[in-house]
């Protein structure tokens, strides 16, 4: 029986649901938690190795045979996106256990942080789309109750626009699969793809498909409909917005390219290579422009979110193999960077005790070890060889000059630039210059803060070093991916 | 019938707009609770109006209705009710907090 | 909120009986689903709301002596009792959430159809009892 793709779902349900029985002891909360994470991520490996060996993994939830029942779908593209949320939910956790104060601990703060990854792997391995929108409502209600957490009056000001916005757009979510049903007449994904061919993309099948992005676009925070997410993600403590900001964004992105490399794929000209490169170009463009601006370290990388995952749309948009697999590399390249980079934020905040650059000064002396541990996340960030940035972004902007795309190429390199510039920005503000905390912080130790974040700054090391077979393995996936007929037999057993 | 359908749920999307973009914290909140309405009455609509037997076998009837609707529209329905609950609490905590349901007053300022 | 203890004989009379009657009627719409109208989630609402009614008419402070137990915990459980349905038809080698009914004869109430379907309802029911009361107590006991 495949009953072990079901497996990274219901073992964070279960637990989530001990630890909610169990709310008041926070030691053993902590000590189930931090188990279960890592028993998670050695199980996401494995499921990684297996799926890549034997190809893809089909359960039919309830013994109902597909298309007629609920399928979850274990192919390559979806068991690298667990493994990447495992690392990065892991390192997350562990940094949460030094920062998390024991009275914010209290207000089910691990029993949220489970239920989001539930909603998460599930959105990742799920073949329905209805059942798609159950799992991205049931991780929007744990990042509701996650980006509050804690109740400051500014959270609670910007999480209130931040859950009305997602409200709104799971409600056009609605509208959409109501619309795909009615012209389909099925809601499993392989089957719409085989239906939509027989239909062929016309104007009524765009419109959906525009009304999909356009949620998705929401979620995953793309040009006109990002505005939520620098306000909001400057809220939460660091812990919480690391794993924001390496995950949430990332899960809209995974369903955009999911559903437009699967379902909507017969009219690229127009979906692909106008409205979602544009759509790329714009939010790169805007999001490292909003950085550029900000004096404020997190505020600088929360904007950062943005013009990155306008890299991976651009690879969707150019749409060769090259440019997919670019996008697959460039998400893990990002999620773990990103990731490193918040922790790094709240790691300096432990010492100086503000986020704002302009009081900050001088770390570079004191603690050393952040420093260059930032400096390295940094510039891979950027896109500096020999680290993962560059060789992500290598192939998407060599796609796009190859199929004639220069303008969005030439867009991508003036934003990696503008990105070097606002990270040396923090790095000359916060780390270089004179020293701005007092001795007394200067003596804070934080190399039990370090301890989480060093592994992913390794791993942005290796994904560079090695970026030969990585690179080989997310062609690997984009050759999968952008074939739908796999998917369809493998889903429907024709 | 269809057609009034589609009128009844064309008036519903745009109370929820109205209220939506209003600038009391709890018309906004009722806004999002009358667009999740008006999202599962077109959810029903759109999988087309029909009158007939439950889909179960040697029950003796004709005619079946689809029954995949009704269940997503459930689905939807309860979902809308955890999230409207999860919002009346995040509303009410910021109202006290802030001591205001003015959300002109909620806006922040540019430098922070 | 109230300043001055107030006379609730009536009420709290009364709502000895009617709460009675109302959590009769929620164990009914529980068993009657799966089949016909009802189930776990309408169940569990009415028997939210019969709870609500004792809050009204007793104080928070007697409802603390008779329920000990804190609401949240109830979601737990349920969470447990639905997600346990389905990994039950795991270990028999079954896709999750395979479900499995017989009929049984039981003394006093006849034939009657069990279904593996009733626990995970009895989860969802629990679970929705648990979400409905705790947010209306965070809302409601907010102003002491």
């Amino acid at each position: 029986m495949n009953n072990i793709i079901i497996l990274p779902i219901i073992i964070p349900f279960i637990i989530g649901a001990i630890l909610l029985i169990f709310a008041k002891h926070h030691k053993l909360q902590r000590v189930i938690s931090g188990l279960t994470s890592i028993a998670l991520l050695l199980f996401t490996i494995y499921l990684t190795v297996l799926v890549y060996m034997d190809g893809i993994i089909v359960l039919e939830a309830g013994n109902w045979s597909a298309p007629f029942g609920i399928v979850l779908v274990a192919d390559m593209f979806a068991t690298l996106m667990l493994l990447l949320t495992a690392i990065i939910a892991t390192a997350c956790l562990f940094f949460a256990f030094k920062t998390i104060t024991p009275k914010r601990e209290r207000f089910y703060f691990y029993p949220f942080y489970f239920f989001l990854l539930v909603g998460v792997n599930g959105a990742f391995l799920t073949g329905d789309i209805f059942n798609l929108f159950v799992f991205f409502e049931v991780l929007l209600l744990a990042s509701y109750g996650l980006i509050v957490h804690g109740g400051t009056k500014y959270q609670l000001r910007e999480s209130f626009k931040y859950v009305i916005i997602n409200v709104f757009s799971s409600a056009l979510f609605v509208v959409a699969i109501a619309w795909l049903y009615s012209v389909t007449g099925t809601l499993n994904m392989a089957h719409l793809s085989e239906r939509i061919a027989e239909l062929e993309q016309t104007g009524v099948i765009n419109t959906i498909a525009m009304m999909l992005f356009i949620v998705f676009a929401t979620k995953g925070a793309l040009f006109p409909l990002y505005f939520w997410l620098p306000k909001s993600y400057f809220g939460p403590p660091a812990a919480i917005a690391a794993l924001f900001g390496g995950l949430l964004t990332k899960v809209g992105i995974y369903a955009t390219i999911r559903v437009f490399t699967l379902i909507f794929y017969h009219d690229a000209g127009f979906t692909h290579k106008i409205i979602i490169t544009v759509a790329a170009g714009f939010t790169m463009l805007l999001g490292v422009l909003g950085a550029v601006s900000q004096f404020d370290f997190k505020r600088i990388l929360s904007y950062h979110i943005i013009s990155q995952v306008g890299y991976m749309v651009m690879g969707l948009g150019i749409f060769t193999p090259l440019a997919v697999a670019g996008a697959i590399y460039y998400i893990a390249h990002h999620m773990i960077v990103k990731t490193a980079l918040f922790l790094f934020e709240g790691a300096a905040k432990r010492v100086t005790g503000v986020s704002d650059l302009k009081q900050m000064g001088g770390l570079l002396k004191t603690h050393p070890w952040l420093a260059w541990l930032f400096f390295i996340s940094a510039i891979s960030l950027a896109g500096i060889p020999p680290f993962s940035g560059f060789f992500s972004k290598f192939p998407i902007i060599l796609a796009g000059f190859q199929e004639g795309q220069y303008v969005i190429a030439g867009v991508a390199l003036l934003v990696g630039l503008l990105t070097l510039f606002s990270m040396m920005k923090i790095f000359g503000y916060a780390f270089w210059g004179k020293q701005k905390h007092t001795e007394e912080q200067a003596k804070i130790k934080i190399g039990k803060l370090l301890a989480p974040i060093a592994p992913l700054v390794a791993l942005t090391i290796i994904l560079g070093l090695a970026a030969e077979p990585m690179f080989q393995y997310s062609l690997e996936v984009a050759e999968q991916i952008m074939d739908p007929q796999i998917y369809i037999d493998s889903v429907l057993k024709e | 019938m269809e057609i009034v359908m589609s009128i009844v749920i064309g008036i519903v999307f745009t109370v929820s707009v109205y209220l939506l973009l209003s600038r009391n914290l709890i018309r906004v909140i009722l806004g999002t609770l009358t667009i999740s309405h008006g999202v599962h009455l077109l959810l029903i609509t759109m999988s087309e109006l029909q009158r007939g037997a439950p889909p179960i076998l040697n029950i003796g009837e004709e005619n079946f209705t689809d029954p995949l609707p009704q269940a997503l529209v459930l689905t939807a329905i309860v979902i809308s009710f955890g999230v409207t609950s999860m919002l009346l609490v995040l509303g009410y905590r910021t109202y006290k907090e802030h001591k205001t349901e003015d959300l002109d007053q909620l806006r922040g300022s540019a430098d922070e | 909120m109230r300043k001055s203890p107030a006379n609730n004989m009536m009420l709290q009379t009364a709502m000895r009986y009617i709460t009675i009657i109302v959590f009769a009627f929620s164990f009914y719409l529980f068993f009657a689903g799966h089949n016909s109208p009802g189930g776990g989630f309408i169940g569990g609402l009415m028997t939210a709301s019969a709870f609500l009614i004792l809050y009204l008419a007793f104080d928070k402070k007697i409802m603390k002596k008779v329920i000990p137990f804190d609401f949240t915990i109830l979601i737990g459980i349920g969470l447990l009792f639905g997600v346990g349905t389905g990994i039950a038809s795991m270990l028999f080698d079954y896709p999750f959430l395979t479900q499995f009914f017989d009929y049984f004869h039981i003394p006093f109430f006849g034939e009657v159809e069990l279904t593996t379907a009733l626990s995970f309802d009895l989860g969802v029911y629990l679970v929705v009892v648990g979400a409905a009361m705790s947010i209306i107590l965070v809302i409601a006991g907010d102003d002491e």
